[in-house]
């Protein structure tokens, strides 16, 4: 074992009070840490998880359609008139999709015709977003299927899947016929194969999902789609994807991010809060190490003397202190790890939904464990610094001199 | 050739009315195998030249050379002061000084460490050389349950450890009684003539001057030589 290490070791083991509240602090910053951001991880992916589970991560469009002038000569007085926007197909659609389902970090790409009508049973009716969609590769941009309360995922012909919302406001039910008319009259009837909870109310009382044929008939779009919808890798990457698919394909192309500019200026301020915490928990955990060393190198000064008085370099006195640090920080972190764990782990089991699942969420990934135990180790070995240089500046003939 | 010898060697603390001048002009030579003695009453600068010929601290004028090494010239240092101290000066001080959390063979063990020369070699030369001071049944104990004299055998093991050809003992005997007083000086002296080192000793003790080859007497920074040790003055 280097001699630094042992006399560090030494002087850890003979400190004991001093190295008990040494790692008690470590641990529980390292703990702090630990349990904060697994249970704030946990939330935003749960609240991401929920956003999202009723939205495509990316939506990619046909351009809005924009005034243009019909005269170039700058004296013509021109009128603008901003044209209404209608329902338009994106122009080569395949081709696009094509394309989409090429570019690295898109999971799946679903071609959606979409439009606003009315669904109505007897006397009464609703207004809904149609939603024409090809069930395989749609559940894998929204995972419908496992999110059905009753019936099966099937849209075939004339065979549609409601919201529970929906189905509750017009008393349908499975097998239930369900009239969706458009808003330029076409019209036409669908049998209720399945009825799903996304999670969003507004979504469960809106969507009306029907295959992608009846909906071009309905919404006039035919051999068109409205939108292609993707499912991406890396969810925090969805702005710059949609950027880059932008200028890859001509088209408008919406992230969830700028759909969502809310939730993600809360998330922002979440994260914020969260590296707030975190950095005072840090600087309060290095104070308190920086403190109690400086104490034990008061009190070892004796042995420091001797061991510099015998030649120990200046260099070595110092890396005993150093060690001690680090060692702090090591343990404190795995037994604060630990303990973080643990606490989140009680937390998330002692505060449940009515359905059984955790109130908080909690995320315990390796990456955070190795986070929180770097961050200990750096911390506790720049908390030495300074009881180091103290250590490495006692005068040896001054400490003899006052034994 | 002398193993140890400092030469006009001067040191003053303080400045103005509160400066004392600790060294004054002085000169010393310390042959192999000789047992020194520096005698004087407190603040007569004995500790100070024990320090500065121990490189812990350095003289405002004069030189100082440890074997053939030039380590001070007209009060600068001019080799790595803690190099020197590890290689080629023992020191033993008052109240021992052990390290109070390692046992008798770790305090030995602590020198050939601070040397990058710890291992099993190491270990077998600290617990010789603890046998050689007649504490071979002591390895494992902890200075507070070592006697006075057996912690300053201890202390006597660690500064021999490198084999220095120096070593420099502050009071060495001051808290042990007259026999164990007597024994550690004998000891000293066994050390010196069996192994060649040249040893400097403070102390206050007159009992244990038979016990030396020579002796300087120490008052207000000044030292004299007196050459025979029956002919020191008593205090």
């Amino acid at each position: 074992m280097p001699f630094e290490l042992f006399v560090a070791l030494r002087f850890l083991r003979e400190g004991r009070t001093q190295t008990t509240l040494l790692l008690a602090g470590a641990s529980v910053g390292v703990a702090v840490i630990v349990f904060l951001s697994a249970l704030i991880d946990g939330l935003q992916v749960s609240l991401v998880a929920r956003t999202l589970g009723s939205q495509p991560h990316i939506i990619v469009r046909a351009p809005d359609e924009a005034a243009r002038t019909l005269t170039d000569s700058p004296e013509s007085l021109v009128q603008v008139v901003r044209p209404a926007q209608r329902l338009r197909s994106v122009d080569q659609w395949q081709q696009v999709r094509g394309l989409l389902e090429r570019t690295p970090g898109v999971e799946a790409v679903s071609p959606v015709v979409a439009g606003p009508g009315f669904a109505s049973r007897g006397a009464a009716s609703r207004a809904v977003a149609i939603r024409g969609v090809e069930p395989e590769p749609f559940s894998r941009v929204i995972d419908v299927p496992s999110r059905l309360v009753a019936g099966t995922w099937r849209l075939r012909g004339a065979e549609a899947v409601i919201g529970q919302e929906l189905a509750k406001e017009l008393g349908l039910e499975l097998g239930d016929k369900l009239r969706l008319s458009a808003a330029e009259g076409r019209a036409d009837t669908f049998l209720i194969t399945g009825i799903f909870d996304l999670g969003n109310k507004d979504v469960n009382e809106r969507w009306v999902l029907v295959p992608v044929r009846a909906a071009q008939t309905l919404l006039d779009l035919t051999g068109g789609v409205s939108s292609l919808e993707l499912k991406i890798t890396d969810l925090f990457g969805a702005q710059e994807l949609a950027a880059e698919l932008e200028r890859r394909t001509g088209l408008v192309a919406e992230s969830w991010m700028a759909l969502n500019a809310q939730l993600l200026t809360a998330l922002r301020s979440q994260s914020s809060s969260r590296y707030m915490i975190q950095f005072f928990v840090i600087v309060a955990v290095a104070l308190g190490i920086a403190s109690v060393l400086v104490v034990s190198v008061v009190q070892k000064s004796r042995e420091i003397g001797i061991l510099k008085a015998m030649g120990t370099p200046t260099s070595k006195v110092m890396r005993v202190f150093l060690i001690q640090g680090a060692v702090v920080g090591g343990v404190g972190s795995v037994a604060g790890s630990a303990l973080g764990s643990g606490l989140a782990l009680f937390f998330t089991g002692l505060m449940r939904n009515p359905d059984g699942s955790p109130l908080f969420p909690i995320t315990l990934e390796p990456r955070l464990f190795l986070t929180a135990a770097g961050v200990a180790f750096v911390t506790g070995l720049v908390a030495a610094v300074v009881p180091a240089r103290r250590a490495s500046r006692l005068d040896p003939a001054v400490v003899i001199r006052n034994e | 050739m002398h193993v140890i010898e400092a030469q006009g060697l001067w040191k003053t603390y303080g400045k103005g009315e509160t400066e004392v001048v600790a060294l004054r002009d002085v000169s010393l030579r310390v042959s192999r195998g000789e047992v020194a003695a520096l005698l004087g009453p407190s603040g007569s600068g004995k500790s100070s030249l024990l320090t500065t010929l121990g490189l812990l601290q350095f003289p405002d004028r004069g030189s100082v050379r440890i074997g053939e090494l030039e380590a001070v010239i007209e009060g600068r240092l001019r080799v790595d002061a803690a190099r020197v101290r590890r290689e080629r000066i023992g020191f033993v001080f008052q109240k021992a000084n052990l390290i109070p959390f390692l046992n008798a063979l770790d305090n030995v063990l602590v020198a050939f460490e601070i040397n990058n020369r710890g291992g099993r070699e190491a270990r077998q030369r600290a617990a010789a050389l603890l046998d050689y001071l007649g504490l071979a049944d002591r390895l494992a104990h902890m200075p507070d349950e070592l006697s006075g004299g057996q912690q300053q055998r201890v202390a006597i093991a660690r500064a021999l450890a490198m084999e220095p050809p120096v070593i420099l003992a502050d009071e060495p005997t001051a808290a042990l009684d007259g026999r164990r007083s007597r024994d550690v000086m004998q000891l000293f002296r066994r050390v010196a003539h069996e192994r060649g080192t040249a040893v400097v000793i403070v102390t206050h003790d007159h009992r244990t001057l038979d016990a030396f080859d020579t002796v300087h007497e120490m008052e207000d920074g000044v030292l004299r030589t007196t050459p025979h040790p029956s002919a020191a003055p008593a205090h």
